[in-house]
């Protein structure tokens, strides 16, 4: 035995390692081949086909832990009447149904609302929060910087939520700001949000919406006191309101979007703007002034101070029945609207500040 | 000298301000605006209406449940209305609003300085009466005095432990009280042994209060089972876990209440109102407050009826200085700074401290250098620096695994830590969190 | 009246801050540091000034230029970096060496990291092996300390103990261990070696004074030197061929400072006083192993630089003890 071995040794080394080498490996192929086959887990191959086309964020918008879950709840389940992604939308779910032979239910498209409009003028600061900036820190400590305790924190819990960057804070209002392009209604920052401010509502036909943007349920003097834009829940929107879309509660008010048809009465009667009026284009009912080519945009916004811009807006889109987009709410600088004021008398400055004066005593 | 075994930490105590300034009694308000919280637990339901003439020490408004307390009225008057008001916070609450005419007290009420030293009752009569007078801890956290003195059954108190430590900076109410009202204190310990069937009680204090020792010492070497016991300077010495720990060398289990190791604790405060509630038939109407401040013109301690606007007590120190930039309601560690001075004095408040600005500015974050300093100094053992980031990252599965319900907020981390992170705050949130996420998971099992 | 300040409790602050801390280590530094300058005169001012105002610089354009962040280097930890790679090198090492290790200590060791604070490995360590890989000639050959009256370059060198235990042994010859003057390594008077490491009775002043002010607790150094002392005297007292004698272990090379200075950088040791404990006695042990069986003389760097790699792990395992917890029975 002992002389075969040093025989061995002394015939070629190579071909031996060779061998063991070779021999290692296959008992190794073999060992990992039964065990894969013992271990198998059997999937439904459907499931991969439905992840293929899912977003891939794994935002849990849906509710599924990401959109594995997700592709494994649509193909176990029956129907998709209770499953949507809400970032891709019917058109995922569309696809979706299509892989699994069901049909989709065709889904409103949403887009995530800001329902605060206390930007900075409109709100005055009372206190100085110094601490880490967090608004369920605030919102757990105290009533915040203002003297609305219902209102926007701005300190950006909703910004740090979206994993879609759709959210950022406006330096200007202090509020935060939804890109309607990339928002994907996940809803992320509604949960996010400790005062429930942001809501998720109907996106609308070309973006049309009208939403209260106030959730403050003081009474109507508290409210105003604290911000000049609260809504005061006087009622006159519900009254003017043709459709039943509008329901007062806790002294705010709030519109139904499934009833709402966009008629924007309830815009022109709020006494305090909170009821806004968002993407519409502005409204024909004003010939006297002809647009001015919008290529002067420039000079009025070397002029215009941020906070005078503000009530100038606000003068044009009142009174004169104008529109004022959202988005010319939020930065009157850089919008089109503001084009249009600059002609404007101050005469109508002044009728808006009397109509705000008057407003309380009503 | 002794202390407690883990962590903590020695912030300069600052009581030179107010300390040794007799008690002074504040006038009575105009208006006086009694909140229907003052306490944890159940909201007092009011059993007054709009116009009715009230006295002193009249009930208000009755406790909400088992753990909660009454609330009775501090002045005389008549009831002006039951409505919103809002606290310093900024926050709604509901109140009720007293117009203040005269002075006139319960005819039950025992107004007389005499010392009353024995009692007679029954103990399950003194516990009666400790819940009727709507006595609540005073030290801070306004817990219901009787639910303490009712342990569950099978366990047994073996020691009451008087918290006269006062652990928090600039506060010396507790202290003067004992000076002023030893022998009241005495004679309230004495009564709550009796209420627990024990024949122990220790009195802890802070040896920055030496005479306070002195003075409760002499009085306590005249009564049987109560000793005094002098502690070393360490903050969070006042919290009811370390207090324990300190005086008996027992910690309390996580999640469980002193009773587990037979202890009750008790602030002096709390102590002198049992002896008022019970040998006086006085109810809780008033408490004794520190206002101070290093730029305070008078600081002292005052005793005020509850519902008197905070303005009124600091209007009597002198008023608010001019470069005050945050004044916080309780001691500078775990006190809650106001967003306004509006506030009716209740319960709750056991002092004011009038920061000046440049001490109220927080100084700029840094990055965690990773020193351990605040591993050091948590007094419950816990890992602030590692809580603090998973409460950032909202990680609460991970944060309960590592303790984060026996936190007791007490800031010794955030004091603590040369990066000056906000440790405490993201740590307070997601305790918050992870107290909603356990009481869900509590309710769903039942 | 202004509006009122609001923030959550607490309002008060210990007014400690990373500037304080790490002056302190500099002040404990310092006295080892003046007998350096004594020793290796020019050469060690030298080597220092570039050491520091290397790291300085290259902290504050990395932070600047790169990062794109607020330079940090207010806090002083730049400069205490470069004041301990400084330490960790012959004073005869030509400018550009010790430029190249300081750009390795910070652009590598911590700003690839994030900066202060993220950095698993200590930054001086990092360059000064990086310098020792890169360039073992120099990083081996130390200058003799004579003063202001020595070269800077070309200097006349020796060995240092360990070096010259270490080459004793490979020739076979364990009487060189009998040697070697324990009382001049731990004054450091007249002694070969890297700047920081002559002499132990100025590093434990150094490291006295840091417990005092709290800067560090006694966890990790006292381990460090406690496992060293009973890994080195097991094989002592065993008999084993060639091992110094634990008091010699403990006096040469760099155990003091990398025991009391550089393992107990806060950023790269554990957080919990177990996990110190541990750490301390790992560093002790691969220092012995890498001594008496290593190829390198002195393996304090190598084993510190090990046991941060462990640290994250540690940090998981080692949990601090618990109010009211009590022992599992």
């Amino acid at each position: 035995m002992l002389g075969q071995l040093i025989k061995i040794q002394q015939m070629d080394i190579l071909i031996i390692s060779l061998i063991s080498l070779g021999v290692t490996g296959l008992l190794a192929a073999l060992i990992l081949y039964v065990v894969a086959q013992v271990f198998k887990v059997e999937e439904d191959p459907r499931i991969d086909q439905v992840a293929e086309v899912l977003p891939g964020a794994n935002c849990g918008g849906c509710g599924f832990a990401g959109c594995r879950a997700l592709a494994e709840a649509c193909v176990k389940a029956d129907n998709l009447d209770n499953i949507l992604c809400p970032v891709g939308g019917s058109e995922v779910m569309k696809q979706v149904a299509g892989i699994l032979g069901m049909e989709a239910v065709a889904a409103e498209p949403k887009i995530a609302v800001v329902r605060c409009n206390g930007t900075c003028e409109a709100r005055p600061r009372t206190s100085k929060y110094d601490g880490a900036q967090n608004c369920q820190i605030v919102h757990n400590l105290y009533g915040g910087e203002t003297g609305c305790p219902f209102g926007c924190l701005g300190c950006g819990d909703c910004v740090r939520a979206c994993q879609f960057g759709a959210i950022s804070i406006n330096p200007e209002t202090g509020l935060p700001e939804v890109d309607e392009e990339k928002c994907t209604a996940c809803g992320a920052c509604a949960k996010a949000c400790p005062r429930n401010i942001i809501e998720l509502r109907k996106k609308g036909p070309k973006g049309r919406r009208m939403v209260v943007e106030c959730v403050n349920k003081d009474k109507g003097a508290v409210a105003r006191k604290a911000c000049q834009n609260a809504c005061i829940g006087c009622g006159k929107c519900q009254k003017v309101c043709e459709f039943d879309a509008i329901t007062v509660e806790n002294n705010v008010a709030y519109i139904d979007f499934t009833k709402c048809r966009l008629c924007r009465k309830c815009e022109a009667e709020c006494p305090t703007g909170a009821i806004h009026a968002v993407n519409f284009p502005p409204r024909k009912e004003k010939p006297a002034e002809p647009k001015p080519a919008p290529a002067k945009p420039a000079e009025p916004k070397a002029e215009v101070k941020p906070a005078d811009a503000k009530v100038e807006v606000k003068a044009e889109a009142k009174p004169a029945e104008a529109v004022e987009t959202k988005q010319a709410e939020a930065k009157p600088v850089n919008q089109e609207p503001k084009v249009e004021v600059q002609p404007k008398p101050e005469a109508e400055v002044k009728q808006v500040a009397e109509d705000k004066q008057q407003t309380p005593q009503q | 000298m002794t202390t407690f075994r883990i962590g903590g930490v020695h912030p300069h105590d600052n009581k030179e301000y107010s300390a040794h300034k007799p008690i002074v009694d504040v006038e009575l308000p105009k208006q006086a605006i009694i909140p229907l919280v003052q306490h944890i637990g159940a909201p007092a339901q009011p059993v007054v209406q709009k116009g009715d003439k009230v006295k002193v020490g009249q009930l208000l408004a009755q406790a909400g449940g088992f753990v909660s307390a009454p609330i009775h009225s501090p002045v005389s008057g008549t009831i002006f209305k039951i409505d919103r008001a809002v606290d310093a916070w900024g926050m709604a609450m509901q109140a009720i609003y007293i117009n203040v005419e005269g002075d006139e007290w319960d005819e039950s009420i025992d107004r007389s300085e005499k010392l009353v030293p024995d009692c007679k009752l029954e103990p399950k009569e003194i516990i009666s009466k400790i819940q009727n007078a709507g006595i609540v801890g005073l030290g801070g956290a306004c817990f219901p005095t009787h639910v303490k003195l009712m342990p569950p059954p099978g366990k047994t108190a073996e020691v009451l432990i008087v918290n006269g430590v006062e652990c928090e900076p600039y506060l010396t109410c507790d202290h003067q009280l004992m000076l002023e009202h030893g022998e009241e204190i005495m004679v309230g310990i004495k009564i709550l042994m009796k209420a627990l069937g024990i024949s122990k009680a220790i009195i802890g204090i802070e040896k920055n209060k030496p005479d306070a020792i002195q003075h409760m010492q002499e009085l306590a070497s005249k009564t049987m089972g109560v000793s005094v016991m002098p502690l070393d300077l360490r903050y969070p010495q006042g919290g009811e876990k370390q207090l324990i720990d300190a005086c008996i060398k027992r910690q309390v289990p996580s999640g469980a209440l002193p009773i587990e190791v037979g202890a009750v604790v008790d602030n002096v405060a709390t102590i002198y109102a049992v002896y008022e509630a019970v040998q006086k038939n006085k109810p809780l109407i008033d408490r004794v407050i520190t206002i101070a401040g290093k730029k305070v013109a008078k600081p002292g301690n005052f005793r005020v009826r509850f519902g008197t606007p905070l303005s009124q007590v600091l209007e009597l120190a002198g008023g608010i200085p001019a470069d005050t930039g945050k004044i916080i309601g309780g001691g500078p560690m775990m006190g809650r700074a106001m967003s306004n001075v509006d506030m009716p004095t209740n319960k709750r408040v056991s002092g004011v401290l009038l920061m000046p600005k440049e001490e109220s500015v927080r100084k700029e974050v840094q990055n965690c250098i990773r020193c351990a300093k605040c591993v050091q100094a948590c007094p419950m053992g816990l890992e602030p620096y590692l809580l603090s980031k998973q409460s950032e990252n909202q990680m609460w599965d991970a944060m309960e695994q590592h303790s984060i319900m026996d936190c007791i907020e007490c800031g010794c981390c955030q004091f603590t830590c040369p990066s000056n992170r906000p440790l405490l705050d993201y740590i307070r949130m997601g305790k918050a969190k992870v107290g909603g996420i356990l009481r869900a998971r509590a309710a769903q099992k039942k | 009246m202004e509006n009122l300040i609001v923030s959550p409790a607490p309002h008060a602050h210990s007014n400690d801050s990373v500037r304080k801390n790490m002056l302190n280590v500099i002040i404990a530094l310092l006295p080892a540091y003046v007998l350096s300058i004594v020793a290796f005169g020019w050469g060690a001012l030298i080597v220092s000034a570039t050491s520091i105002a290397a790291c300085v610089l290259f902290e504050y354009l990395i932070a600047k230029y790169l990062l794109k962040q607020q330079p940090t280097i207010g806090d002083l930890s730049a400069v205490l970096t470069g004041l301990l790679l400084a330490f960790n090198l012959p004073s005869n090492l030509p400018i550009w060496i010790v430029i190249i290790g300081a750009l390795v200590a910070i652009g590598v060791g911590k700003m690839s990291f994030g900066g202060l604070g993220n950095n698993p490995f200590n930054p001086a360590l990092v360059g000064r092996v990086f310098l020792l890989i890169s360039f073992p000639a120099q990083m081996t050959t130390w200058p003799k300390p004579l003063g202001f009256a020595g070269k800077y370059l070309n200097a006349e060198t020796g060995a240092t103990p360990l070096a010259a235990m270490k080459e004793a042994l490979k020739a076979g010859d364990a009487s060189k261990l009998a040697e070697i003057d324990v009382w001049s390594t731990f004054t450091g008077w007249l002694e070969y070696g890297s700047m920081g490491e002559l002499s132990v009775i100025l590093l434990l002043i150094g490291g006295i004074y840091l417990l005092c002010t709290k800067t560090i607790t006694w966890h990790i150094p006292v381990s460090i030197l406690a496992s060293v002392f009973v890994f080195a005297g097991l094989l002592y007292w065993c008999g084993y061929q060639g091992a110094a004698a634990p008091w010699v272990h403990l006096c040469t090379g760099g155990v003091m400072l990398g025991a009391i200075f550089m393992a107990t950088d806060y950023v790269t040791s554990p957080m919990t006083p177990l996990g110190q404990i541990i750490y301390g006695i790992g560093i002790g042990l691969i220092v012995v192993v890498i001594r008496t069986w290593g190829s390198y003389p002195e393996g304090m760097s190598f084993a510190i630089l090990i046991m941060n790699a462990v640290v994250p792990l540690l940090n998981i395992y080692c949990r601090p003890k618990r109010f009211g917890e009590t022992k599992k029975a």
